[in-house]
């Protein structure tokens, strides 16, 4: 149910809504009549307020959130009403339009706040001058927030741009009654995973589901495979464009990808997550490394059925010390109208008050707020909570920790290019490098 | 003849009054022009023509789209240089575009002109026929790559379902396989291109004096030389129409594929490749800009011969 972000296709609401998105993309003409409607039921949502704005001043916000989103924030703007007078006039844009028009979004006139995600995607913007930095709303946040928050949270120039709320772990999920009558026990070294995958090909399963249609979901398994063998740093700076693509250790990580590859699903790139999805449900495919949103689509009897383990140890040297868990949460454009009003809606809605309000309303998400409840978690939400709190260091998802430019119109095709080819891995990084300097200048 | 002759005549007796009174324009008329005229011409230049020479004049930059004209920063040929050696997408695309037109050219328009011609012969439930034909035009685009979708996906698609087990039998990767998903998809752009060809050549057909094709039958041609020798000749104006259409379908396609798989994987286009590099946060400008120049010189080729052509005829 969270926002897993890309340049392509995104959340698990949206991806519900498959016929909807995909009507959208029909095109601008589209894209923009849902942006007026949108504006439009936003100024009707608002009007009851309206005399209380007068006295206050109105906050406005700009919002991507879909479905059940829509209603959990709705909950926290009002709650934010009633304790400070502030009004909030909320903008709800579809997901993945409000993405694709960030640009002109954000350099024409934005909302004073509006929803976002953490980390280079984030920074992009704030190193671009379009938004503005809210150190002073951090000193309340930072005793709550873990140090891996407030880092992704942290612009290039050291100053933060963003309050987070919410985010989800990738782990590798599995449905315990199929491992329970099979036997299998969870894989902690990379033998232990081949040989898990090796048992469950022989017991006619697809051992790993994994689907790759929509470019962006093979992006979790080399950000996994790169941060166990090279390390949480060295993807760090391979995303940032400091690091050669045709260098030995991304060389390798594709070397260590092909060992998969016998264990995938068929037909992968014919395939959108929620296939794979369908494919571990019904107990065709032993495991599938997906966002927590893997569960949004299964029937509510199948939930409690499912559980996960962390991505298997490669290199001794760094453990299992790293996951991709994205953070999502709310920045200030670069000049609100309202500025001391919209300090005081990003700053509540990164408090537990908000979050507590948010969260049962939108399930499926984590809260990033230490002191947040989570009395109404399901155990499957306990254990993802305990990972992403003992695992030392968080990455965002290659889309959002790497250039936009770079991630869509470069490393999609790049990664299915491999998984078409996996041959090739020379050509292939070497292609890579040269539009990543292309694209980064150097 | 008749017309001419009384006009003549009218002309002859109203004398010189008349002639003055249909040269000279009252202000509301003058202005009337100007509207008529100037309107169109505004949003032209507005809509086209700026859009066009901007495009034109970005592709020798680089640019994120972020923030004044004054972070435009002129890179020459550079853009042009790297699509054509390092962009992966870029000659698949450009192959794949012609793959299009001489699908359209080849399967989809001859397709649609026999269709149009069966139809003609007022076959019985004729009607229904050319409803059931013509749907796939009515319906949009992207509804097209929905049903493309719904049809060949390798898990829950009609095709697997059918002849598959996809359990246990080899599915057959209509979209995911680069080597065939052009192909599948291609398929469906002939059926809705068959449509909208149809439709137009029945306009045609119904238009033809029926005499010509009596004639012929008369002489004693057999239907194949009335049609090749006859028919076809005197719908020239309609095929260019086609021809002109078929070009320019092929090279604006676009919907099908995106939908599919966000025209990635074998089915890239240069469409989709100029969407994906300046919608969106990707945002590089002058680098799809580029790729739109190269689109925009590729179908200058038939603009240039249609209107040629065009003003042959108008001359003769």
């Amino acid at each position: 149910m969270s926002d897993h972000s890309s340049p392509s296709s995104d959340s698990a609401e949206d991806k519900n809504l498959l016929s909807r998105r995909k009507l959208l993309y029909t095109g601008a003409a589209g894209a923009a009549a849902l942006y007026t409607a949108g504006a439009s039921k936003a100024f009707g949502a608002a009007a009851p307020t309206e005399e209380v704005a007068a006295a206050a001043g109105t906050v406005t916000l700009g919002s991507y959130e879909t479905g059940p989103g829509i209603k959990a924030l709705a909950a926290v703007t009002k709650k934010f009403t009633a304790n400070t007078g502030i009004a909030v006039k909320t903008n709800t844009v579809d997901h993945n339009t409000f993405q694709e028009q960030i640009n002109s979004y954000l350099q024409g006139h934005p909302d004073d706040v509006f929803t976002w995600f953490a980390g280079y995607r984030m920074q992009f913007f704030a190193a671009k001058g379009l938004a503005t930095p809210i150190d002073d709303v951090w000193k309340a946040l930072t005793p709550q927030m873990p140090p891996a928050v407030k880092a992704a949270s942290t612009g290039l120039d050291g100053h933060q741009y963003l309050v987070p709320n919410k985010n989800y772990p990738w782990a590798v999920y599995y449905r315990k009654s199929l491992w329970k009558a099979n036997g299998y026990t969870a894989p902690k070294t990379w033998a232990q995973f081949i040989a898990l995958a090796k048992k469950m090909q022989a017991d006619g399963l697809t051992p790993i589901a994994f689907t790759d249609k929509d470019g962006w979901p093979a992006m979790g398994t080399f950000d996994i495979l790169n941060m166990r063998i090279n390390g949480y740093q060295y993807h760090v700076n391979l995303m940032a464009g400091k690091q050669s693509w045709d260098s030995p250790q991304v060389k390798a990580v594709f070397q260590k990808w092909t060992e998969l590859l016998p264990y995938y699903s068929q037909g992968a790139l014919g395939l959108t997550w929620q296939d794979g999805a369908t494919q571990l449900e019904n107990k065709q495919a032993g495991m599938f490394l997906l966002g927590g949103f893997v569960t949004s689509n299964f029937k509510p009897a199948n939930q409690p059925d499912v559980d996960f383990f962390p991505y298997p140890m490669i290199n001794p040297k760094w453990g299992q010390d790293s996951i991709d868990a994205p953070i999502d949460g709310y920045m200030l454009s670069k000049s609100p109208k309202n500025l001391s009003g919209a300090k005081a809606l990003v700053g509540y809605f990164g408090t537990a008050q908000a979050i507590n309000l948010y969260l049962p309303l939108n399930p499926g998400n984590l809260a990033v707020n230490k002191r947040a409840n989570t009395s109404h978690y399901t155990p499957l939400q306990k254990k993802e909570a305990a990972l992403i709190a003992r695992t030392k260091h968080i990455a965002q998802y290659m889309d959002r920790d790497t250039r936009p430019d770079f991630a869509s119109t470069v490393m999609i095709p790049s990664l299915q290019q491999f998984l078409n080819n996996p041959g090739d891995i020379n050509g292939l990084v070497k292609s890579i490098q040269k539009q990543k300097v292309a694209i980064f200048g150097s | 003849m008749a017309t001419d002759i009384a006009t003549k005549a009218s002309t002859r007796a109203d004398g010189a009054r008349r002639r003055k009174r249909a040269v000279r324009l009252s202000t509301w008329d003058r202005v009337a022009i100007a509207v008529m005229v100037g309107i169109p011409v505004f949003l032209t230049g507005a809509l086209i023509w700026f859009p066009t020479v901007s495009s034109v004049l970005l592709s020798f930059t680089n640019w994120d789209g972020i923030g004044g004209l004054h972070t435009i920063h002129w890179i020459g040929t550079t853009n042009y240089r790297q699509i054509v050696t390092i962009y992966p997408s870029f000659w698949p695309a450009f192959e794949h575009n012609f793959y299009w037109l001489f699908a359209l050219a080849f399967v989809g328009t001859p397709m649609g002109m026999l269709l149009a011609y069966e139809l003609d012969k007022n076959i019985r439930g004729t009607r229904l026929y050319q409803s059931a034909f013509y749907i796939p035009v009515v319906i949009a685009p992207a509804i097209i790559g929905l049903i493309t979708e719904l049809v060949l996906s390798p898990q829950q698609g009609l095709i697997s379902s059918l002849f598959a087990d996809p359990r246990h039998g080899h599915v057959i990767d209509w979209l995911g396989n680069p080597a065939i998903n052009i192909w599948a998809v291609l398929v469906f752009a002939c059926w809705r291109h068959a449509s909208y060809v149809m439709i137009l050549y029945l306009a045609g057909l119904k238009a033809l004096d029926p005499t010509l094709r009596e004639a012929a039958a008369i002489d004693g041609a057999s239907e194949a030389q009335a049609y090749f020798k006859v028919v076809l000749p005197a719908l020239k104006p309609i095929n260019i129409v086609l021809v002109v259409i078929t070009v320019i379908e092929a090279l604006r396609a676009f919907d099908i594929v995106y939908i599919i798989n966000h025209g990635r994987n074998g089915l890239e286009l240069l469409s989709v490749l100029i969407t994906d590099n300046i919608i969106g946060e990707a945002s590089r400008i002058g680098y799809g800009s580029a790729i739109a120049v190269v689109l925009l010189v590729i179908s200058i080729v038939p603009i240039v011969v249609f209107v040629w052509n065009s003003f042959q005829q108008a001359d003769a």
